[in-house]
């Protein structure tokens, strides 16, 4: 089996090291297409990084009007293409995940391409290099998944979209997909304790400066 | 006189400003001329890495995936480590203040002003009126030098160094229970461990690569128990979390021996063979049953017992710590407690059987060795002991009569400063306007000072009083090695030179030794000389580097000390056949209940404790200029638990003024369910008005002499609207003090 990325979310302690690593890739120009974010800070300290989960059939590619988005044969979906991106920004928009950017300045969408120009020369991601804790890890399925304890999972059910992933998510659970719901929510997974009040404003912060959908 | 004058101006020519980018911008097809593999700057991981070094600069860093501790990890200071080198802010050439503004300098001028300032207060007012402070985030050639300069160079009795407010506590349990100062394991014994103990240590935030080792012993089906006020993302992921007051953990470590004894799980034979002093520990141990410790604590018994058998239960186990028990008044006391339970279950001296002290700067083992601190010399070795006297005196050519006696620790130098017994300083590595507990007293000592001089490369909060500042050299512009936590010595090597006329730092402590008329023990023409003189100098002590050589540390990645001939591999876990008191056994210490200095009353309800965040590193001198991390965590906030916001009407991200007896400040709140009702935190990194250190404690521990910032007594005040300060974008980063006021 090829190399891949396996997620963690359990692992992650929110340092954001990846996110840094990430403008460090070459090609990036410093630019990072990683996103670590905080579940819910008044209520506990967990984070989640998200990174771009190269679906096998990309929503991204499967909208885009001027098939900009290619799916090198190792199944690594790529960021567009110059020449071809027409700022629609409809990849924006539809991905489930929402991890295109779209980059004002460059006129072109910008993707996590799993540092393509590092694995092509047989170097890991600059995400999974860095990352303290294994969160986020890089490499062959049989030699990752002996290793740990929790369940690699890369089906994702979005309302009626059934999404496959190339990217495992690692999970403490039995479940063999991830349900989210209209909202956004696990299905049957997280139960928001009723506090009464709106996110904590470390989140907010944490959005605006790393989730914009532009650049 | 020591007087800041002109902040604005200040601030406007030396930052902090932000900066994000390489020297010339991000390019995708660069050319690197020089890969340096070396150590990241920031904490005692000393994670490996790469420099990609172009045209004389650092343009970036590769992940050294070879070097075993960290294979390629690195955290978000690490990754950013290398932007500060060429950092806008850099101090590019020496500067002399005149009429409170700072003004270029020739090197001449400066340190021949330097020069005949000292002199003419030491001849004033005899040697010790100079106080040299130091750090630990030198290489430990430097270390070793800036000892050597106080004692040999100044002649003066006052040098200490910033792991003061750091290891001290950890150094001084150390010594007393096992004879020796250092981690007891390497880190590759963690994954081997069932239980882990971990009391006071976010080390997810402040230490990340460590989890490296902490989710390979999960992986193998380990457990964790956490020992902290607040459920840092440490504690989220431990399967058993002991959520104390600040300052208890005495209560609860005895609580734990306790449960120990009445289980029968404790190792009869080994305490036997191995250790003194059992039997009065045991007899006060009998007097903390678990429900006394919760009492104390506010850790409920069940957990207490559960953590005991967890811990007791398991063959293998280690118990680490950090700054959460060690900065408090009774910070030794709660090392020694921790230690108990180490030797009462025999757990030390194996694979997977241990215990380390998790060290806080790059450099915090090596820098507590080779003697820049108050009472010691290099090696380990004591200024009290006159066989160890002799021996350095030896190894320096210096007549016995010259070297100075100890002196005394940092808090305490800069009591002295007010009293007008130290009317001159010289500093490096350090920033004390942010890192000193009570800054509003330590202001007042510097403006007190005659004369102030200090060694940096950005322009620190603390050197804005200096009165000479002299431009160092930032870390990939100098060479030597480091110890880090579990004191693997491994080498920094250089990958640039320093920028204008900023020169490294050794050559400039070494030329005022020149020009004090002291040339002739300063004679090193490199890092590597002082490193050959550093090696026999503690040869024989304790931390016993003479079997080390750069070359040799380079081929193995790194060689734990002792290390006393050049054949010997070095010694990477302790303790497996004797312990260091001469009788070869380890002490118990029975240690009773005392709690900290400052206890919640009427008028400050509130604990007020202090700790780091992940993007900041220390005094935020070098990381407050990293455009990445300030946007991350731009200002310090203040964490209260929802009841508690509740009962003061208090609204998340509202600004409040949080008041100790010493001081006050205005933070956001954060409301936080991680955090126990009574107690409230705030991060340290922050000077001037953003400062927690104006509230923070100066109580000292009477043996190690830490102040108390863990726990001090405070209060939350709500600010009338009119009288919000005027904040804004442009106060990222900053402090207060730095924003002109509307």
């Amino acid at each position: 089996m090829e190399e891949t990325m396996f997620i963690d979310p359990q692992r992650c302690i929110g340092c954001r090291a990846c996110v840094a690593a990430c403008r460090e890739c070459a090609t990036h120009k410093g630019y990072s297409m990683i996103f670590v974010d905080y579940i819910d800070r008044a209520e506990t300290t967990a984070t989640m990084p998200t990174v771009c989960m190269h679906c096998k059939e990309p929503t991204c590619a499967l909208v885009c009007p001027a098939d900009a988005i290619k799916v090198s044969e190792e199944g690594v979906v790529m960021s567009a293409l110059k020449p071809r991106c027409l700022d629609c920004r409809n990849c924006v928009n539809a991905c489930p995940f929402g991890v295109p950017k779209y980059n004002t300045q460059m006129h072109l969408q910008m993707k996590c391409d799993m540092c393509y120009d590092r694995s092509a020369e047989g170097l890991k991601p600059m995400c999974a290099s860095v990352c303290p804790t294994g969160a986020i890890s890089f490499g062959k399925y049989e030699q990752i998944v002996p290793l740990r304890r929790t369940k690699p999972v890369n089906v994702h059910v979005f309302g009626n979209q059934k999404v496959e992933t190339k990217v495992y998510l690692m999970l403490p659970t039995d479940a063999d997909e991830v349900k989210v719901d209209g909202c956004g929510v696990f299905e049957g997974m997280l139960t928001r304790a009723d506090t009464g009040t709106s996110e904590s404003w470390i989140d907010t912060q944490v959005e605006q400066s790393d989730k914009s959908n532009e650049f | 006189m020591s007087h800041v004058e002109h902040l604005d101006q200040i601030i406007a020519d030396y930052g902090p400003h932000l900066h994000d980018a390489p020297y010339d911008g991000w390019h995708a097809d660069r050319v690197i001329d020089n890969v340096v593999p070396t150590h990241c700057p920031y904490c005692a991981v000393q994670c490996g890495m790469n420099l990609l070094v172009s045209d004389n600069h650092v343009v970036g860093f590769e992940p050294r995936y070879d070097f075993p501790v960290n294979e390629g990890r690195l955290c978000p200071k690490g990754v950013t480590a290398y932007l500060q080198v060429h950092h806008p802010d850099r101090l590019l050439y020496p500067l002399i203040k005149r009429h409170g503004k700072f003004v270029r300098a020739s090197w001449d001028e400066a340190l021949d002003l330097v020069v005949a300032k000292f002199k003419e207060l030491q001849t004033t007012h005899g040697p010790d009126s100079i106080g040299v402070y130091s750090g630990s985030s030198l290489t430990t050639e430097k270390t070793y030098l800036m000892g050597k300069f106080a004692r040999a160079g100044l002649g003066t009795r006052y040098v200490d160094y910033n792991g003061r407010l750091c290891m001290v506590s950890a150094a001084a349990g150390n010594n007393k229970a096992f004879g020796i100062d250092r981690a007891a394991n390497p880190w590759s014994d963690i994954p081997l461990a069932e239980v882990l103990l971990i009391a006071g240590s976010n080390c997810a935030e402040t230490f990340p690569v460590l989890n490296k080792f902490l989710w390979q012993q999960r992986d193998n089906g380990g457990r964790w128990i956490i020992i902290d006020p607040r459920e840092t993302p440490t504690a989220r992921q431990g399967d058993l979390h002991l959520q104390l007051k600040p300052g208890t953990d005495v209560a609860v470590a005895n609580g734990m021996l306790h449960v120990l004894i009445r289980d029968h799980l404790i190792d009869q034979a080994f305490i036997d063979a191995r250790t003194n002093d059992w039997e009065a520990t045991r007899e006060l141990a009998m007097r903390y049953p678990p429900d006394i410790a919760a009492q104390i604590s506010g850790v409920p018994a069940e957990k207490i017992v559960q953590a005991a058998q967890m811990y007791g239960r398991a063959q293998t186990g280690m118990i680490m710590h950090a700054r959460g028990i060690e900065h408090h008044t009774n910070g030794v006391s709660n090392v020694l407690s921790y230690i108990n339970l180490v030797l009462a279950t025999g757990k030390i001296g194996g694979p997977g059987r241990g215990y380390g002290t998790i060290t806080g700067q790059g450099n915090g083992q090596g820098g507590r060795e080779h003697g820049q601190k108050a009472d010691q010399l290099p090696g380990q070795r004591s200024m009290m002991n006159p066989e160890h006297r002799k021996y350095v005196c030896e190894v320096w050519g210096l007549p016995e009569n010259e070297l100075p006696q100890a002196g005394v620790s940092v808090v305490e130098m800069f009591a002295k400063m007010r009293a007008g017994e130290i009317r001159g300083l010289l500093s490096i590595c350090n920033n004390v306007m942010v890192s000193l507990p009570d800054i509003n007293e330590i202001r007042r000592s510097l403006e007190g000072l005659d004369f102030y001089v200090c060694i940096d490369f950005f322009m620190s909060e603390g050197a804005r009083y200096a009165d000479v500042v002299l431009p160092g050299s930032a870390w990939s512009e100098d060479e030597g090695v480091t110890c880090n936590s579990e004191g693997r010595v491994v080498k920094i090597n250089k990958a640039n030179d320093p920028p204008g006329e900023a020169r490294q730092d050794w050559w400039i402590v070494q030329e005022i030794a020149r020009r004090m008329g002291r040339g002739k023990y300063f004679n090193f023409s490199s890092p590597r000389e002082m490193f050959e003189e550093l090696r026999v100098a503690s040869r024989g002590g304790n931390a016993d580097y003479y079997g080390m050589t750069w070359e040799k540390i380079e081929a193995n990645n790194g060689i734990f000390w002792p290390c006393p001939s050049e054949d010997h591999p070095g010694t990477p876990r302790l303790f497996e056949d004797r312990f260091y008191h001469p009788d070869g056994k380890a002490k118990f210490h029975p240690i009773e209940y005392a709690g900290p200095k400052e206890v919640p009353d009427e008028e400050f309800p509130l604990i007020l404790t202090s700790g780091r965040v992940v993007y900041q590193y220390l005094s935020g001198n070098q990381t407050r200029r990293i455009g990445f991390l300030v946007e991350q965590c731009p200002e310090p906030y203040v964490e209260v638990h929802p009841d508690l916001a509740r009962q003061l009407n208090l609204a998340d991200g509202e600004r409040v003024r949080v008041v100790s007896r010493r001081g006050e400040g205005v933070f956001p709140v954060l409301v936080v369910r991680t955090i126990r009702p009574d107690t409230i935190f705030i991060p340290y990194h922050w000077g001037e008005q953003l400062a927690v250190n104006q509230l923070t404690n100066p109580a000292l521990d009477p043996v190690s002499k830490i102040p108390e910032y863990k726990a001090c007594a405070a209060r939350i005040e709500k600010i009338h609207a009119r009288q919000l300060p005027i904040l804004g974008k442009q106060r990222k980063g900053a402090s207060a003090s730095e924003v002109k006021r509307g």
